[in-house]
């Protein structure tokens, strides 16, 4: 039904895809999760934080757990060298993650203030330490990750965990907690009311400034003074390209190309830019719902913006850019991917219908009269 | 070569969050079940005591649930961090299996443990009685994918290694998705994870029964729990493992050393009930054994031979050459792929292939090792007897205890005076802990009983490492030490706590505590 060219762009576009279902929907749990201690001013109130996403936050979540599956499955190197080669980033993810289901589940399960206040601070770095590797990650991937290859596909690297932090890479985290706690403060803003709602707003407002800002100095950056890639030889789009046979230049503002040969792609930019204004405007008009909407969208964009500019690379190697990872030389086998392609496309519908009918069960704005009336079942 | 500290660093690292993470999972399989049960119960009978009891065993299902996610998340970063080659080279087959897992499995339990937790006032009683199977169905589900997954590496089928990608890829997913060994062990592990849920019921209910307090509450708990628990440890034991043992040659190894069985008996083979293995004599001092005991277990039959650890040893040599042949081979096309006669002999030898691999932990070479290495080689190419051996005896008897908790607990309370037993509620409370037992032994004999290979006969450990140093290992090691500990801490003493308070954490008025302090008052 489809040849391999086809079925590994689509499965570069559900990669994608899934990249946007988590940092929409957990993007706004981590982004809560940094605002906890600052814009929850009382127990009682932290708690109208906490339960408006408390019920749901484990379910967005899964879909990183799913990212990493699915790239196991269909872009395995990929997977391997970006978990091992960023490995001691990694592990600092996963000790943020390990915070968030313990921190939601127990911090209410003792009156003890210490205690709670304890676990506050979990849940803040469970939502600081993700975002911030995750935009780090991001960030090196753009620049490129100091890998190579052997014979066999084994991956070694050159460089530790401190040379994750390349200037860069750090305007990459100032755009995602910008952006981040612009999406919680957006979803704070809608799901609660009064005192707590209107400090989200305000939130809403310098979060928005401050990724409208970072988010330009970085494609600027990209524009005129940071190295992208190219590759050079004839690809055969059919098979799967031997690694190690293409041949990759590595020069600055290559990261342009794609935006010059489809000037269209710059709609991803441009809409991400407009939607943090049109965030502000909405949130200003309380049209809370839509600006939810509108902050989705910039996140989405924000992702497309990255992935746009790097097609057909996934990993590009800064020490060897023979051995960077394309979508046309990463991929499982034909047979694997249309197989994984049917299960996506069966499986992951269901899972959005029930989604939808999750969140819908439990609409409405979380109050402090909720949180007093259900104290002994509530997180 | 790879340094061999990094190989045990990682391995270490790898079971002890494997063991760690599978202290909450059989909990949570077992736990969810017995929820759906007597929410089942609640919505038939409309009696609120059932919905007590579903929202108070769902409080330390919470409990348990959230340690079982944060630790579970490790498992599928670690394929990555730590097992880098691992993931490229058999990523095809094993990848897939994770992201159905995630899509099918993982969703559904994590999208519905909230609603089951906040949704008693926002759904109808149906509606939340399905939400509740739905969870339940989503662990055990996980299960089925986990261990097609786990079912492959002991036994991989479906599949064929490509010299240009160099890699195994994916041939036949029905033959993965029907993997005899994949079934029993969904069977087996699940059941155990109904056992350990029963059995943590079974102990806490007689714990109250004890203490003659919420006796209501209590009786019903210890009921359910006494007949799920009567049904999952017969099935565990019925269908156990080693029924799969027979296909395949590390599942043959890994019998002969259970049963520390050094040469091949005429069928059908004795058990030994007890021993001391002696790995350097290749004897068992002091064996007790049980005619046709193990033939019987192990081949379902009386003429069936179970191979001896003295033949595996000379088998596993013929594999190591015959895999030197593949791989030299191997190396000639990945040069050069119009090579007729590298092809014609590599096509014969290619299901040694792995076994040439061995090799490598002593020459990078393969085709150079000397005698010396070979045997090395010959000797490392099946586990040691004596962790295999006591573990599964551990397990075994394990089992059998708590076949005998249920069936007293299952007679008495057909008989309606299971309260007033003291030395059976004595005997469920202080046991507790023995499904843990079973189940860290019972991964120890399934896992460490898989090596030298992480895919059998395919991908040996020591290749499958990803390329890091010690230092990065040491650090994740002391932080995986310093999280896990914290968090076992509190996870247990937050579990004591509720355990303690009982049905009157529920703040219905109507529990012990509560019913006290009026009384104080």
């Amino acid at each position: 039904m489809f040849d391999f060219e086809t079925l590994r762009i689509i499965w570069w576009a559900i990669l994608i895809f899934l990249v946007c279902g988590f940092a929409v929907m957990d993007g706004f749990d981590l982004g809560i999760g940094m605002l906890l201690p600052f814009l929850g001013k009382t127990d009682a109130e932290r708690r109208v934080m906490l339960n408006t996403i408390g019920p749901t936050w484990e379910g967005n979540q899964t879909w990183l757990v799913t990212l990493g599956g699915i790239s196991f499955g269909a872009w395995s190197l990929v997977y391997a060298t970006l978990f091992s080669g960023a490995y001691t980033g990694m592990l600092a993810l996963l000790f943020g993650l390990f915070l968030r289901p313990v921190g939601f589940d127990y911090r209410s399960k003792l009156p003890n203030p210490r205690w709670r206040s304890a676990w506050d601070w979990a849940l803040f770095a469970g939502g600081l330490v993700p975002a911030v590797v995750l935009s780090l990650a991001a960030g090196n991937v753009i620049i490129g990750l100091p890998f190579q290859l052997d014979n066999e596909l084994r991956s070694s690297f050159s460089g530790g965990f401190w040379d994750l932090f390349q200037p860069f890479a750090l305007l990459c985290v100032v755009v995602g907690l910008s952006l981040l706690c612009l999406h919680g403060a957006v979803f704070l803003h809608w799901r609660t009311e009064a005192a707590l709602a209107e400090r989200a707003r305000r939130v809403i407002v310098y979060s928005a400034l401050m990724f409208v800002v970072s988010f330009s100095v970085a494609g600027i950056w990209i524009a005129f003074s940071l190295d992208g890639y190219r590759i050079t030889s004839a690809i055969d789009t059919r098979i799967i390209t031997p690694l190690l046979s293409k041949t990759v230049v590595k020069a600055n503002g290559l990261w342009m190309n794609n935006y010059s040969t489809y000037p269209w792609l710059m709609l991803s930019p441009t809409f991400a830019i407009i939607g943090a204004g049109l965030v502000v405007f909405l949130s200003a008009k309380r049209h809370t719902g839509l600006a939810f909407i509108s902050s989705s969208l910039v996140v989405v964009c924000v992702i497309l913006t990255a992935a746009g500019s790097m097609f057909p690379f996934m990993i590009p190697s800064s020490s060897s850019p023979v051995s960077s990872l394309t979508v046309w030389d990463a991929s499982a086998s034909l047979y694997t991917m249309k197989l994984l392609f049917f299960a996506t496309v069966l499986l992951m519908p269901i899972v959005m219908a029930y989604t939808v009918w999750v969140y819908r069960i439990l609409r409405g704005k979380v109050t402090l009269a909720d949180i007093e009336k259900n104290q002994h079942v509530l997180y | 070569m790879i340094a061999n500290e990094v190989v045990e660093l990682s391995r270490l690292q790898f079971a002890l969050t494997a063991l760690y993470h599978f202290l909450f999972v059989p909990l949570t399989l077992g736990l969810s079940f017995l929820l759906a049960i007597m929410e089942s119960v609640y919505v038939m009978s409309n009696k609120p005591i059932y919905k007590d009891m579903t929202r108070f065993w769902g409080k330390l299902f919470g409990i348990n649930f959230a340690m079982g996610v944060t630790t579970g998340i490790t498992l599928e970063f670690q394929f990555g961090t730590n097992w880098a080659y691992y993931s490229h080279y058999v990523g095809d087959i094993f990848g897939p299996l994770l992201a159905v897992e995630g899509m099918m499995a993982f969703f559904l339990e994590s999208t519905f443990v909230g609603l089951f937790f906040f949704g008693w006032d926002k759904l109808s009683k149906l509606q939340h009685l399905i939400v509740t199977w739905l969870l339940a169905l989503g662990t055990s589900l996980s299960a089925l994918w986990i261990l097609i997954a786990n079912g492959w590496m002991q036994h991989p089928v479906g599949a064929e290694f490509n010299y240009d990608t160099m890699r195994m890829e994916l041939t036949s997913i029905a033959d993965v998705f029907f993997n005899p060994i994949a079934q029993v062990k969904f069977v087996h592990t699940v059941a155990a994870g109904y056992v350990t849920g029963s059995m943590f019921v079974l102990g806490i209910s007689a714990y109250y029964l004890l203490n003659n307090r919420d006796v209501a509450f209590a009786r019903r708990s210890f009921r359910i729990a006494a007949g799920f628990g009567l049904a999952s440890v017969l099935s565990v034991i019925v269908l156990g493992d080693e029924s799969g043992y027979t296909v395949g040659d590390v599942q043959r190894a890994k019998l002969a050393v259970i049963e520390a069985e050094w040469e091949t008996e005429e069928a059908p083979a004795s058990f030994t009930l007890f021993g001391f293995p002696n790995e350097a004599t290749m004897t068992t001092d002091y064996a007790v054994k049980v005619p046709y005991l193990m033939g019987l277990i192990a081949t379902r039959s009386i003429d069936t031979k179970v191979d001896g650890i003295k033949e595996i040893h000379a088998r596993k040599l013929r594999r190591i050459k015959s895999g030197m042949i593949a791989y030299a081979n191997e190396q000639v096309l990945r040069q050069d792929k119009t090579n007729l006669t590298a092809k014609a002999l590599f096509e014969q030898h290619k299901d040694d292939l792995g076994h040439g691999l061995l090799l490598k932990k002593y020459t990078d070479n393969v085709v150079d090792a000397t005698p010396e290495q070979i045997a090395m080689a010959v000797h490392d190419s099946i586990p040691k007897v004596a962790p295999m051996f006591w573990s599964f005896r551990g397990m075994v008897l394990s089992g059998f205890m708590m076949l005998f908790i249920f069936t007293a607990a299952f007679y008495y309370n057909a008989k309606r005076t299971a309260h007033k037993q003291r030395w059976l509620l004595r005997l469920a409370f202080y046991g507790i802990p023995l499904p843990w037992i079973a189940s860290e032994l019972g991964w120890v004999v399934a896992e460490y009983g898989r090596q030298p290979w992480t895919i059998a006969n395919i991908l040996p450990t020591h290749l499958s490492v990803s390329s890091v140093e010690p230092g990065q290992l040491y650090l994740s090691l002391a932080g995986f030490f310093v999280f896990y500990t914290v968090l076992l801490v509190i996870e247990v003493f937050l579990m004591l706590k509720y355990v303690r308070l009982g049905p009157s954490s529920l703040h219905t008025g109507r529990y012990h505590f509560e019913i006290e302090e009026v009384n104080h008052v």
